[in-house]
């Protein structure tokens, strides 16, 4: 008998601008102990859908439709109903432990309060239970923990703390919304364990929604694929992924860039060539770069201390190339982005653009240098200036570096760059929050694009957007490669991507390099511990083989990294680690063809 | 904390000391002096009682005696009046106004927060809609048209209050300035409070205790108002020290001897001293507030941390 | 490329529809705010040519109508005072004073605060720590003694009484103008500014300006009412402007002395005031909702 029956489901959103219709006659049902998955991209409705059925709508969404659970219909009860069946018997938790929890107050007030809600028990009893619950999701001296307030927990912790507090009344139902997109792959990859495990251990059913194939075939036993607020398919987890019926979901699994493939020239049909391009003069080298933020210290007399975002890392690029930058966040990737182009200062190291050192340049050439140097950041929004029009936007560093073209040549340079990048000539007088985020992408890609560089540097250029999308900017960005010879330094977090796009990865941990190697290199014959790591926690969209691999999980969370491990910085997570990685921080140095940092490499590579 | 509030008292003597001087200078910068309005006065006679408060010195002597009183705790004499000191005449008004203003501060605080949590939980329902317009009306209506106001419908026409004066200080002699005082603070501060509430409710952790089966009345409480009040709590500190020195215009209305016209009468009459004081006390009590403000933030909020 | 997850496509048409379009649109919904925007525009207009229109000077003294309420046939429709005067001119003529007093001096704050907020949110560092340590001790100081001082100082001119108070109005708009240039000098599309070399000024007047004129326009509309609150404030103490010239403040003043025996002397000024405020706050806090980008998605 199923636990819960949904049929007929329609939630409708009112807004200034007419009805919007989020989710359409969505039907499933969910067994005891069952793990479903809801995967949609954002739009699909798929997190509406749930949020409806426990009454967590916004103030003006409407649900309609029938939920049975236990004979009663979820959307027909009163909220003081539907309040005792909300944490108890049916529990939730969200994408971003950061702001799910409550800010101020401690670990211990939030659960106990659950607990004494719908239980009359006493203080002691209910502590006893959270702590007890806090042990079962591994947390580490839970009992320290209980009494700390939530931003003194790292983010994988804090995610712990929301799972424990949803199964402390041991609900029949628990429902996930996006539980690990907000975390890293080494996180995800504790979390998304740690769910197995209760699933097993409690029977607890569990819906999953997630916008990540990967994560669906690892852990579910049949999934719903949701796209504008309809039902595409509903199945087993081996039907939908090696068998699909839907058009819709045969093309979203064909846009999701795998770890376990060769790489597919193109993630959305076409073709291109992705010869690795002779190794020529480097364009960019930089050289040892080092960059120190000041963090002002507590204590009366405590002087700034020192975070070392990106501590001596050196790389080159030639014509044609692409240098994956991948890390967790806070490995100093990002910065390192913003060093080069000299958004922030470095404190350290050289940068050479063209075979120029780029601080021993007078203004007018560095003006100019700059012209061949581009960066295109994460938030595609955030980066155009909302009350610009596009147009405008494309056109300012035309205006900046070329002011001797007139008015009618810069229109048609901006309107051919735009036409390349997909954006049709008409859109010229519109501003960036008319377009979507895909195509504001696009845009800032244009803007980067109309000076005709040398180099572009993306930081995360797509891990804001849905994985259909991020295939499309991908796949330009490997056109625009060939057909300009472009070099690229791609950073992000998604291994899979980078590896798709990438010639050679470069992987950072605490501001260092760890390994820097051939794409084939690095995803088949990792060197460095860490790399190993990495690879293994990416959740890979198949479920036979997801389920069969064998992993290596990292245990514990990123040191801080204003007070990294001595020797090597990776220490405290790695388990081959010896008394000499404490004392001596190993080199860069080359194996085969790889450079690796680790006094172990040479014989973990030989087993 | 008592070392953070050491050192934060410490960094404000430059701030008060530029206040000073501020002060200083530019009240004797304006025209006129102290005994202009004595035109009878002799040339002899005024030469004397220049001398006598040494206002034939050169300024930065001036000046720096004046500092040096100030550091044994001496206001110096008041030039108007003359038979009292600024120290006497500041402990004379201010348990007045202290009175009147922390009573109309409670009030508004209270009223304030209720007011806008309410209007905030019933967002864009006609409760929100009136309570706000209500607020707004206190905003507007300036508290020299609403005393008056007050003071004809409630003691000319009603006859159930006295019109005026402290009276014995008992509580019907206070009701109507404490109200008038109070208005204006209670729509800034409900309208402070449904602004912070408004989001404060929007926020996922609020959603999290939804979603724990938490009642509406627990989530407000324990979970909404403290952040909630944030915002609040950095308004009341300025506010707070601002209506405890005293409202001119209440003080003229109700004929209440608090602080107040000091500030005024004292810039009037260029009575250097007694001006000087209320500023200083002013400002300390600015300084003070403000500190008062950071360590409620530091108990209401922890991330907030004063090592 | 696969057709079916193209991005939602943009309506086809050649213009774009800016933020300031869009907060123009939310606006137009709010009705409160435009009956406010209605109200002061026609009290502007009556202020300007009001007085044109009745018999009476605001000066002249009428020896038979001393004290009298509002009366139809004599022409005083709003009443007289105590002097004879027609008190729908003096109200006219006062809401005249108040009004230049508001917008002059918002104005004088306005530029103040600008240009003293985006020099320290823009530069940051220890510029910005100084000049926002001055900001604190001018706060420090009781806003009535810095006003009272100015008068004696400036000898009651009206035009000094506007440019006065907007001298001291300034520190909110400059602590306003800070923060937000603070947020907008990190956001993404500054840095792509930054990025591409374009030069600090340029970025200033593309970038930052443009992106404050929203908040400035909101905080200008609640400066409005502000300042026309504190100079009736000063012509209530007796220190605005001087008779037989007046002001909305001067006015309530007068009345709220005779209010026993002549209560319309109080009630009229004192409702054309209150309106007039209620309605710039109102239009205030429209804009505000229409600019706030809080709450468009
Ligand atoms: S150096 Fe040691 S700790 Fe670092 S990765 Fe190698 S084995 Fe692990």
């Amino acid at each position: 008998m199923s636990l819960l029956t949904v049929e007929k489901l329609n939630v409708r959103f009112a807004t200034p601008d007419g009805e919007v219709h989020a989710v359409k006659d969505l039907g499933f049902d969910l067994a005891k102990g069952e793990t479903l998955g809801i995967v949609g991209e954002s739009g699909s409705g798929k997190s509406q859908s749930v949020l409806s059925l426990l009454g967590l709508l916004a103030d003006n969404g409407r649900a309609a439709g029938t939920a049975r659970f236990e004979n009663r219909d979820l959307l027909a009860l009163a909220e003081s109903e539907l309040r005792e069946i909300r944490g108890s018997r049916i529990s939730m938790i969200f994408q971003d432990p950061m702001t799910s929890l409550n800010p101020y107050l401690t670990i211990a007030d939030q659960m106990t309060q659950v607990v004494r809600e719908h239980e009359t028990v006493t203080r002691q009893a209910a502590r006893e239970r959270c702590i007890e619950m806090l042990e079962a999701v591994r947390i580490p001296e839970a009992e320290a923990r209980f009494n700390r307030y939530p931003h003194e927990l790292s983010g994988g912790m804090r995610q712990r703390v929301m799972i424990a507090s949803s199964l402390l009344l041991n609900p029949e139902i628990l429902i996930a919304d996006e539980p690990t997109t907000a975390l890293d792959v080494t996180v995800q990859a504790q979390i998304l364990d740690l769910m197995r495990d209760l699933n097993d251990r409690y029977g607890t059913a569990i819906i999953l929604i997630t916008h990540d194939l990967g994560v669906v075939a690892g852990l579910c036993e049949r999934v719903l694929v949701m796209h504008e607020g309809e039902l595409k398919e509903r199945g087993e987890v081996r039907d939908i992924f090696y068998r699909p019926q839907h058009d819709y979901t045969r093309r979203l699994l064909d846009a999701v860039p795998r770890l376990d493939e060769e790489r597919v020239e193109k993630l959305a049909a076409g073709a291109g060539s992705g010869v690795v391009p002779e190794a020529g003069e480097a364009l960019l080298t930089v050289d040892d770069l080092k960059v120190q933020f000041g963090i002002p210290g507590d204590g009366l007399f405590a002087g700034t201390r020192q975070l070392r975002a990106v501590d001596g890392v050196s790389l080159s690029l030639a014509a044609g190339e692409t240098l994956g930058v991948v890390g967790e966040s806070g490995c100093g990737k990002s910065t390192l982005a913003r060093a080069i182009v000299k958004l922030v200062p470095k404190s350290a190291g050289r940068v050479c653009l063209l075979g120029r050192e780029m601080d021993a340049l007078d203004r007018e050439t560095l003006g100019e240098m700059r012209r061949s140097l581009q960066i295109i950041f994460q938030d595609p929004l955030a980066s155009l200036n909302p009350r610009m029009t596009v147009g405008d936007i494309v056109s300012e560093p035309l205006w900046t570096h070329r002011p001797e073209l007139d008015k009618g040549s810069v229109r048609q340079l901006v309107t051919e760059v735009l036409e390349r990048v997909g954006i049709g000539g008409h859109q010229l007088n519109r501003y960036p929050h008319e377009f979507s985020g895909g195509q504001c992408q696009r845009i800032g890609i244009a803007r980067a694009l109309v000076l005709k560089p040398r180099i572009i540097i993306c930081d995360e250029p797509v891990s804001a957007l849905d994985v259909s999308i991020q295939a499309q900017i991908v796949d330009l960005l490997m056109d625009l490669q060939s057909d300009f010879g472009l070099a690229l330094v791609f950073i992000a977090h998604d291994l899979a991507v980078v590896r798709h796009i990438s010639h050679r990865v470069m992987v950072m941990y605490l501001g260092t390099i760890m390994e820097v190697a051939s794409r084939e290199d690095l995803y088949e014959r990792p060197a460095h511990p860490y790399t190993r790591a990495l690879i293994s926690a990416v959740p890979i969209p198949d479920p036979d083989l997801e389920r069969s691999r064998e992993r290596e999980l990292l245990s514990g969370d990123l040191p801080s990294p204003l007070d990294p491990p001595s020797g090597c910085r990776f220490r405290t997570r790695c388990r081959y680690a010896i008394d000499r990685c404490a004392a001596e921080t190993p080199k860069l140095e080359l194996l085969d063809s790889t450079l690796v940092a680790c006094h172990r490499a040479d014989d973990l590579r030989r087993g | 904390m008592l070392r953070y509030t050491v050192r934060r008292l410490l960094g404000a003597i430059p701030t008060l000391l530029i206040l000073i001087a501020l002060a200083f200078f530019m009240i004797r910068a304006a025209p006129g002096g102290p005994f202009d309005a004595e035109r009878a006065l002799l040339p002899e006679i005024e030469q004397n009682l220049r001398a006598v408060y040494h206002l034939d010195e050169p300024l930065y002597l001036q000046f720096l005696r004046y500092l040096g009183g100030l550091l044994q705790g001496d206001f110096g004499p008041s030039f108007q009046y003359r038979d009292f000191t600024v120290t006497e005449l500041i402990m004379a008004g201010f348990p007045v106004s202290l009175r009147i203003g922390g009573l109309a501060m409670l009030l508004a605080l209270a009223v304030g927060v209720t007011v806008g949590s309410i209007a905030a939980l019933r967002q864009n329902t006609r409760i929100d809609y009136s309570v706000m317009s209500v607020s707004m009306t206190g905003i507007s209506i300036p508290n020299f048209v609403m005393a008056p106001m007050l003071v004809l419908v409630f003691a000319v026409y009603l006859g159930w209050l006295p019109a005026g004066g402290l009276g014995d200080g008992s509580f019907a002699n206070l009701v109507l300035p404490v109200i008038s005082l109070a208005l204006p603070q209670i729509a800034y501060i409900s309208r402070l409070t449904r602004g912070s509430m408004i989001e404060v409710l929007r926020s996922n952790f609020i959603r999290t205790a939804r979603a724990q089966g938490l009642p509406e009345r627990k989530i407000l409480l324990r979970h909404a108002l403290k952040p909630a009040l944030l915002p609040v709590v950095s308004y009341l500190g300025p506010a707070t020290a601002a209506v405890i020195t005293g409202s001119v215009v209440i003080e003229q209305i109700f004929s209440i001897p608090g602080l107040g016209r000091f500030f005024v009468q004292g810039a009037l009459n260029r009575d250097y001293t007694l001006v000087m004081g209320v500023v200083v006390f002013y400002g300390t009590l600015i300084v003070v507030f403000n500190l008062l403000v950071d360590l409620a933030y530091a108990w209401l909020d922890p991330k907030v941390k004063y090592a | 490329m696969s057709a079916d997850l193209a991005e939602t496509a943009v309506p086809e048409s050649s213009s774009g529809r800016s933020l300031w379009v869009d907060a123009w649109r939310t606006l137009r919904r709010n009705r409160a705010a435009v009956v406010s925007a209605i109200v002061i525009a026609v009290m502007a207009v009556l202020v300007a040519i009001g007085p044109f229109l009745s018999p009476y000077a605001y000066d002249f003294t009428d020896w038979s109508n001393l004290s009298t309420g509002p009366n139809l046939a004599t022409g005083h429709v709003f009443g007289t005072d105590t002097l004879g005067r027609d008190l729908f001119v003096r109200t006219l003529i006062g809401g005249r004073i108040s009004l230049m007093v508001g917008i002059v001096a918002t104005f004088v704050s306005l530029v103040i605060g600008i240009s003293y907020g985006a020099t320290a949110g823009y530069f940051g560092g220890r510029i910005d720590h100084i000049m926002m340590r001055i900001v604190d001790i001018l706060y420090a100081m009781p806003f009535m003694f810095f006003v009272i001082l100015l008068m004696v100082l400036f000898g009651r001119n009206i035009v000094l009484i506007f440019v006065a108070i907007g001298a001291i109005n300034w520190l909110d708009m400059a602590r306003i103008v800070r923060g937000q240039t603070l947020t907008l000098k990190h956001r993404e599309f500054v840095e792509a500014a930054e990025a591409q070399g374009v030069a600090t000024f340029a970025i200033i007047r593309r970038h930052i300006v443009p992106n404050l004129l929203g908040v400035v326009a909101v905080y200008v509309t609640l400066t409005i009412p502000q300042v026309i609150l504190v100079e009736s404030f000063l012509s209530f103490l007796g220190l605005g402007v001087q008779e037989p010239m007046t002001s909305w403040g001067a006015l309530v003043k007068d009345g709220s002395e005779e209010m026993e025996s002549a209560a319309w002397m109080l009630i009229f000024p004192a409702v054309f005031l209150a309106t007039t405020l209620f309605c710039f706050n109102f239009v205030g806090d429209g804009l505000r909702d229409a600019l706030d980008p809080k709450d468009r998605s």
